[in-house]
């Protein structure tokens, strides 16, 4: 299955997940709690992702699942160990009906893909087949047979998500400038 | 065109005029990591291999979090801290012993300047606005970029404005201002915005509560909290240091997307009940909650104002036997001072444990973890499930002042109490 950021690179992929279903203000100690923050591996932290909120989580995510949330996803701390975390478990896309701050450019700067959809974050339910259209702008339930249309990731951000996050794109204008 | 303050702070930044909603890339005055989020960081920064940061002068690193090193995973990232600031030669690297918790530490090394532009990844870094600087949280690949480059990408934000106006009521500080704003606009009623505050009372409130009213502005997810530079800060900012500065105002008719103003006689103490900062009620409402452990400290409340206001509730008293109260100073020099006032000498009378700075506790990292089924009144700045320990133990934030009485009182109170009760006689086993 090709990575998020190879979709914007091709303009082509569809993220096909079930729906993992949580409401407002999900916070970042529930997404990873601060005792295991004395790493910074991801592999580590994808071991207690979502503990204090969700045990089966770990137990039953599959690689290119989605998170559909409400309000406020990801409030509290900056820390990044937050969507690494998830990226690392397995989760694809993450969907809400709004971000908090941080956690948004944390998530846009590693590389994990960001769906901002009221609507479809709303009607979604926990464990619906979700099919995500980036070259259509389309989400789909496939379990509820019912699409959305999404608005596209601002061009600032599909570059970096398409460079593989903030540090590759970094890498990339600054080989382009030694080479000059 | 008429802008805000952030706004033109942002232009000076960005080397043009920026409107809001704008994705802009701008130089930063200073870049901020810590114990947690400094390692990612590094290990980012040295996937460039460059031979140097951007500028050695405008980092600053501080192992607070989980430091004095509270296990051996946490001694490594502590270590990765100090080698790179060893082999980087970063200059404002403040080791354990010559540190405090970074958003007390700065402004009083002198670090941070009005009209500063300053991201930190810890979101509390917020805290700076109260200088008149823009000053935001970001997370760690954010760091690694500006120690690479000195850059930093932000969408300008928009600009809410509060405006506090009246007396404060007795015991009422900076804490119970911004709990109350916060319940009154939600975890997410400032998001993505520049909260601005303003108005008569600021005359009134000292730079500690004017750091711990900036302190919570991420709780209402904004991007920045900022106060305009006056003479109360220029009274600070003299003694900490020479270096000049330019100072930034809100032009008369900027935009707000909108303007609060709240008359603080109606404003009484605060108590932010679980699992939310929003989740307020008026301590003195508030039936009898038994308590398990106090904490008196953090980058919201650990300040030297904070410790003399504890110490002048709990003096002569002793805390509750069923209750833990641990007080811990922000910085070295805050210890120090508090000291040299008689302050330790009155809390540990007073049974109280007093710590070295660390963040400890309020993120639920070591020194005052809570089990199930526990209970802390704490003026720390978050209380999730989980925040402080168990996803069974709960946390209520309060200002220093409720937290001392609560102390004493092994229950949620208020200092008024403790002036009416008979609390002289007590003798704890």
């Amino acid at each position: 299955m090709l990575e998020p950021r190879e979709c914007f690179f091709r303009g082509m992929m569809i993220i096909k997940g079930k729906a993992w279903k949580y409401g407002d203000n999900v916070n970042t100690d529930e997404i990873i709690p601060a005792r295991y923050l004395n790493t910074s591996d991801s592999r580590e932290l994808a071991k207690h992702c979502m503990e204090d909120l969700d045990l089966s989580f770990v137990k039953e995510v599959k690689e290119g699942d989605v998170v559909v949330a409400l309000k406020n996803f990801g409030c509290g701390s900056s820390r990044e160990h937050a969507p690494l975390a998830l990226k690392a478990s397995g989760i694809s896309c993450i969907m809400a009906a709004t971000f908090a701050r941080i956690f948004y450019r944390n998530a846009l700067n590693i590389g994990l893909l960001l769906i901002e959809s009221p609507q479809a974050s709303k009607d979604i339910d926990n464990k619906d087949l979700i099919e995500i259209d980036l070259n259509n702008h389309r989400i789909s339930n496939l379990t509820k047979n019912k699409s959305y249309d999404i608005l596209p990731v601002p061009e600032f951000m599909q570059k970096m998500i398409a460079s593989g996050g903030l540090m590759s794109y970094v890498k990339s204008n600054i080989k382009s400038k030694i080479n000059k | 065109m008429k802008q805000t303050i952030t706004e033109k702070i942002l232009s000076n930044h960005a080397g043009r005029k920026v409107s809001s909603k704008e994705l802009i890339e701008a130089t930063v005055d200073l870049a901020l990591g810590n114990d947690i989020t400094a390692p990612l960081a590094i290990k980012e920064f040295e996937e460039l291999g460059l031979e140097e940061v951007f500028d050695r002068k405008k980092i600053v690193l501080v192992p607070d979090h989980f430091t004095p090193n509270k296990d051996i995973k946490s001694a490594l990232q502590a270590k990765i801290l100090r080698d790179f600031s060893k082999k980087y030669k970063i200059e404002n690297y403040f080791e354990v012993g010559r540190m405090g918790i970074e958003h007390a530490l700065l402004p009083e090394q002198g670090l941070v300047l009005p009209g500063d532009l300053i991201i930190g990844a810890d979101s509390h870094t917020c805290t700076y606005g109260a200088l008149g600087a823009f000053a935001t949280g970001v997370g760690s690949t954010d760091l690694a970029h500006a120690m690479a480059t000195g850059k930093c990408w932000f969408k300008v934000p928009e600009s809410i404005k509060f405006i506090f106006y009246g007396k404060l009521n007795p015991w009422v500080s900076g804490k119970d201002l911004i709990l109350y704003v916060i319940s009154q606009i939600g975890v997410d009623g400032a998001l993505y915005e520049a909260m601005e505050f303003t108005g008569e009372t600021f005359k009134e409130l000292s730079m500690a509560d004017r750091f711990t009213v900036c302190n919570m502005a991420i709780e209402a997810g904004a991007k920045n909290g900022i106060i305009a530079f006056d003479e109360v800060a220029k009274g600070y900012l003299e003694k900490k240091t020479p270096k000049n500065y330019k100072v930034y105002y809100s032009d008369e008719g900027a935009f707000y997307k909108e303007v609060y103003e709240f008359d603080v006689s109606k404003i009484n103490l605060q108590v932010a009940f679980p699992h939310l900062p929003s989740n307020c009620q008026e301590v003195e409402k508030v039936g009898p909650i038994n308590i398990d452990q106090v904490v008196i400290g953090s980058c919201t409340n650990g300040r030297i104002e904070d410790l003399r206001v504890a110490a002048s509730i709990l003096k002569g008293k002793k805390v509750h036997p069923e209750v833990r109260l641990i007080i811990i100073p922000a910085t070295q020099n805050i210890y120090l001072e508090a000291l040299r006032e008689g302050l330790i000498e009155i809390f540990i009378e007073a049974k109280a444990v007093v710590s070295t700075p660390t963040c400890g506790p309020c993120l639920g990292g070591h020194m005052g973890i809570l089990a199930k089924g526990e209970r802390c009144v704490s003026t720390t700045n978050r209380n999730f499930v989980g925040r402080m320990g168990d996803v069974g133990s709960e946390v209520y934030l309060t200002n220093p002042a409720v937290a001392a009485s609560s102390a004493v009182l092994g229950r949620i109170a208020s200092p008024q109490e403790i002036a009416k009760s008979d609390v002289f006689g007590y003798n704890p086993a």
